[in-house]
């Protein structure tokens, strides 16, 4: 038996790094200090599990990198995409796949954050690691996000309960408030809900910073939220000794999109003449957040680059996956750790049927059952060391707690692979 | 590589060992300088006709991390005007400001840069910081992290614990496999985290009753205790805002008593003293105090500057100075981002320009060349842009020209706002540098201040880096500045560790670099007391366990360690 200490979980954002796993006879028997979604993915860690094919026939892992290569490099417009399950190292070399093979490369943000960063790249943003919230924050606002169910431990590890230095009294110290256009768990675990309009959000947002700048509102309320709540709120922040507002795809991929993100700011900035005030993304994948961050370093640009014209190019809308899916751009595809089968919109999953497809994923899902290459890796954080960064920005070591099952290779090795094989392809190896 | 290579009759400038543009060979082998090589296997560079220096070492640059990162991510519109296509040997990237990682390399090693300093490493994103320096390629790198709102270092401060405070500094060099101390806007930062700042030396920090001076003397004392190769590296309080010139004298006079290591003479690095050197009440009356601050770093001999030019374009700011950022945001209107950390550090970023008909830009761009062309000893101030905050450091070689002719200087003043003449002194300088100064501000005198001996200079067994550039130092005169910057933008040879990197301006290899980090000695009584106090401390206050925090091995696939023998009691 073997126990490891402070592992850290690669399922969601919070990237909680104190969990205890029992290894017995090579298989995971215990996980301690996990939520219910992690503790899942590590004692089922061994089943669905993908296996190595090539046409729906079993394959050698050179058969298969071999066939993968060749499908890409033979492609017009391929593209890379899913890395926000993966580690920093593999994400690294899906950025030089798709230099290589003048393709574009593209993440999960495209579908969830992407607005955000759109945000960002207009007017900015007022952020902290998630120690900030813990130590400093005595008003905490969710909106448009609902961790009780989605980042089940981020309100005990960091922005509810615990007790931080100026914070003595934890979850009594500080006053949470729920936005959102239904009564979640999270509206009732907070200590006020306002219910908003569905769409209305970019509308109450700029209420509340007329407010918080001292306008008197003439309307009786906005977004169905009558004037005194608003008021009521705006003060609030105002009197915050630290605020922040924790938002999630509620804000994002609802009416406006980036514009309530560009609002959400906006009033953070205001809040910032008066107290300190800071606001961040509920980032959903274990290292979505390192996606973009590696994207950025390596070309500029988080998301939906384009290598066609040999240096990169960002577009959001025009490379961005759905949309080059979508307009039957895409004449080929590679999927890492990324299950887009399951979650991009009918007609692009449609397309992404017609078009031959290398998946490297752990597990079976409906995108590895509709390619023609399946590469089953080592996973990342349980079989595969590597960085990973957290939902704040913080870098942290993935631990392998699992030999991984003879022949498998983590992510970056295979992706190494496969960019060798390209390259001799193409003629670019002397 | 390694079968020797002799870079041959050049008019070679190595300050260090007191060559002054004489006509002699380089050899190099088993990636050092040798003092000769035998044998007919080597490989001959023919530099005759032209100017031969050790390899560039930049001391404060912005280029790993997530300040840099959230630079590029917040400003495609600067990626846009400046697109590096792939070539055989290179990457794809962008450049300009906030250029991506494998342009950061070639450009730099294209003005025959060989080692860059990252001058702000937030500790808690160290990891981070290593993995884009992996992604760096060509240079030596080191990371130097943030202590000067660290909670241990105010807690330590406050409690008047020096042997703590020493044994906290050598095991965060450990664990972030850092390499010197770095102060950003002491107390200021940590008093933001509340919205506010400190407006002097004397001001005190929310909560930890301390005052920025004690802060900086504290951290100077303990830095030159632990005899750490480099010196405290200062970002003052009060960065731009007119007249701080004052706290930057009072900065430097607060720790002059202070006994620097073994070895050296100098016990603090102000960084980019440019936005540290205005004089005047306010925006609209500045002038330069550059010949002030100038006129103390003359007098006083533990004092060294950076420039932080300003260069006339469209950048990007950068600093762990959180408030000084929203202050920009506001003075601008520019898009801001603040960022943070934890327990440590913060950080902002907003683009600016630097106007030519600006007054207040004016001035800051003359008083850069005025701190460099005043204070005489050219060992004691060194070049840089505090890239990309005073401009993007493909600027260098116009920086180069400003301080080499003074025609260069004076076509460019004719061209800004006439305030550049009358609140500066620049007009009056007639100071022009010398190849042998130029080499050393640019390698010389910053590898030495930052103790890495074997870097900026060509004796036997220095690293194998040089750079050779295609000008004949004996017929040029100042006049022919543009020679001199197209000679400098576009190296004729880089040599890093003994290859040839860059050939005639492009880059033909691309090996990794080494990441310079310090390991200090800590008796083991402190070293157990602290780690019972960072335990405690981070199981009650951090978000991440202390086990899970310092950098592992894996991050540093080329890393050179250093060490360190301190003075305990």
């Amino acid at each position: 038996m073997v126990e490891h200490f402070d592992v850290v979980c690669p399922f969601c954002g919070c990237l909680c790094d104190d969990l205890e796993i029992t290894v017995e006879g090579g298989e995971i028997t215990g996980v301690k200090n996990a939520c219910a979604i992690s503790r899942s993915k590590f004692m089922n860690h061994g089943q669905n599990r993908l296996g190595l094919a090539v046409d729906g026939k079993e394959a050698s892992l050179e058969g298969a990198i071999e066939e993968a290569a060749a499908v890409l490099a033979g492609a017009k417009r391929p593209l890379v995409y899913g890395l926000s399950s993966t580690d920093c190292g593999a994400i690294g070399r899906a950025v030089e796949l798709a230099e290589v093979l003048g393709g574009v490369v593209d993440n999960t943000s495209s579908v969830c954050h992407g607005p955000t960063i759109l945000a960002l790249q207009q007017v900015g943003e007022s952020k902290t690691t998630l120690g900030e919230v813990k130590n400093r924050a005595d008003l905490v606002v969710f909106w448009g996000s609902n961790p009780t169910e989605a980042h089940m431990r981020h309100l005990i590890r960091y922005s509810a309960m615990p007790k931080g230095m100026y914070v003595p009294e934890g979850r009594k110290g500080r006053h949470i408030v729920a936005v959102d256009v239904r009564e979640t768990r999270m509206a009732r675990a907070a200590d006020e809900f306002i219910k908003v309009d569905q769409g209305g959000d970019f509308e109450l947002l700029l209420a509340l910073r007329a407010a918080v700048r001292g306008v008197k509102l003439k309307a009786e309320s906005v977004s169905g939220v009558p004037a005194e709540s608003i008021a009521g709120l705006a003060g609030r922040m105002k009197a915050a000794k630290v605020g922040i507002v924790f938002f999630g795809l509620g804000l994002t991929q609802s009416e406006g999109r980036h514009m309530n993100i560009d609002a959400a700011v906006g009033l953070v900035e205001e809040l910032n003449h008066h107290t300190k005030f800071l606001l961040s993304p509920m980032r959903g994948h274990f290292n979505v957040a390192g996606a973009n961050s590696v994207t950025t370093w390596q070309t500029g640009y988080p998301y939906a680059v384009d290598f066609a014209r040999g240096y990169p190019r960002y577009n959001p809308g025009e490379y961005t996956s759905v949309d080059l899916l979508a307009k039957g751009e895409a004449d080929a595809a590679i999927i890492i750790a990324s299950d887009p089968a399951a979650t991009f919109p009918a007609e692009a999953v449609r397309h992404l049927a017609k078009i031959p497809v290398v998946t490297l994923d752990q597990k079976l899902t409906p995108t590895t059952m509709l390619s023609r290459v399946t590469i089953p890796i080592a996973t990342a954080g349980v079989e595969a060391e590597g960085t990973a960064y957290r939902m704040d920005g913080v870098p942290l070591r993935l631990k392998k707690v699992l030999e991984p099952e003879e022949g498998l290779l983590p992510d970056e090795e295979v992706l190494e692979a496969i960019i060798g094989r390209v390259k001799t392809i193409k003629g670019e190896v002397e | 590589m390694m079968d020797g290579l002799i870079v041959k009759g050049g008019y070679v400038y190595d300050p260090l060992n007191g060559v002054k543009g004489d006509k002699m060979d380089v050899f190099l082998s088993g990636g050092k300088v040798v003092e000769e090589i035998r044998g007919r296997d080597a490989k001959t560079i023919d530099a005759s006709g032209k100017v031969v220096m050790p390899g560039g070492v930049d001391l404060h640059s912005h280029i790993a991390g997530s300040k840099i990162n959230i630079g590029r991510l917040l400003r495609p519109e600067d990626h846009r005007k400046d697109v590096v296509p792939k070539t055989k040997y290179t990457r794809s990237g962008v450049g300009y400001s906030c250029p991506s990682t494998f342009v950061t390399g070639y450009r730099y090693a294209q003005m025959g840069y060989t080692s860059v300093m990252e001058a702000a490493m937030p500790p808690l994103g160290a990891r981070h910081v290593h993995e884009e320096l992996n992604d760096i390629p060509i240079l030596d790198k080191a990371g130097f992290p943030l202590f000067g709102n660290n909670h241990f270092t105010l807690k330590y401060v406050k409690e008047g614990d020096m042997e703590g405070l020493k044994a906290f500094i050598a095991w965060l060099l450990r664990a972030t496999r850092g390499y010197a101390v770095k102060i950003v806007n002491p107390g200021g930062v940590e008093n933001w985290k509340w919205g506010r700042n400190v407006g002097g030396l004397d001001d005190l920090v929310y909560n930890y009753e301390v005052s920025p001076r004690q802060i900086v003397t504290s951290l100077a004392r303990a830095n030159e205790e632990l005899g750490l190769p480099h010196t405290i590296h200062l970002h003052c309080n009060n960065l731009g805002v007119p007249g701080n010139y004052e706290t930057t004298i009072e900065t430097m006079d607060a720790v002059k008593g202070i006994r620097p290591a073994e070895g050296r003479s100098t016990n603090v690095h102000v960084v980019h003293a440019q936005f540290n050197a205005l004089d005047g009440e306010n925006w609209m009356n500045v002038r330069s105090g550059a010949s002030k601050l100038a006129k103390y770093v003359n007098a006083n001999e533990n004092v060294t500057l950076d420039m932080g030019q300003a260069i006339f374009t469209d950048t990007t700011t950068m600093t762990g100075d959180g408030p000084w950022q929203f202050r920009l945001h506001n003075m601008t209107g520019n898009k801001w981002v603040n960022s943070d950390v934890e327990m440590e550090a913060g950080a902002g970023v907003v683009p600016y320009t630097f106007k030519k008909d600006n007054p207040a830009n004016a001035i800051q761009w003359a008083i850069g060349l005025e701190l460099a062309l005043i204070v005489y000893d050219p060992w004691r101030v060194y070049m840089t842009t505090d890239h990309p905050n005073g401009g993007p450091m493909i600027y260098y070689p116009k920086v180069i020209s400003w301080l080499m002719s003074r025609k260069a200087r004076t076509d460019a003043m004719l061209e800004m706002n006439n305030s550049v003449m009358r609140r500066t002194t620049l007009a009056n300088i007639y100071r022009e540098y010398d190849f042998s100064e130029l080499a050393t501000v640019t390698r010389a005198a910053t590898a030495k201040v930052l103790g890495l001996d074997h870097k900026g200079h060509l004796g036997t067994g220095a690293d194998a880096d040089v750079s050779v550039y295609d000008l004949d130092p004996t017929t040029w005169r100042p006049s022919m500045y543009d020679e001199l910057e197209k000679a400098f933008a576009r190296a004729a040879y880089t040599i890093k560790g003994g290859e040839v990197v860059v050939k005639d301006g492009e880059v033909v290899a691309t090996p990794l670099g080494a990441t310079h980090w310090v390991k200090p000695e800590v008796p083991e009584a402190l070293e157990a007391e602290l780690m019972k106090d960072l335990e405690a401390e981070f199981r009650d206050h951090y978000t991440i366990q202390l086990s899970n925090y310092p950098v592992e091995d894996a991050y540093l696939p080329t890393g050179r360690m250093m060490t360190a023998e301190g003075r305990w009691r």
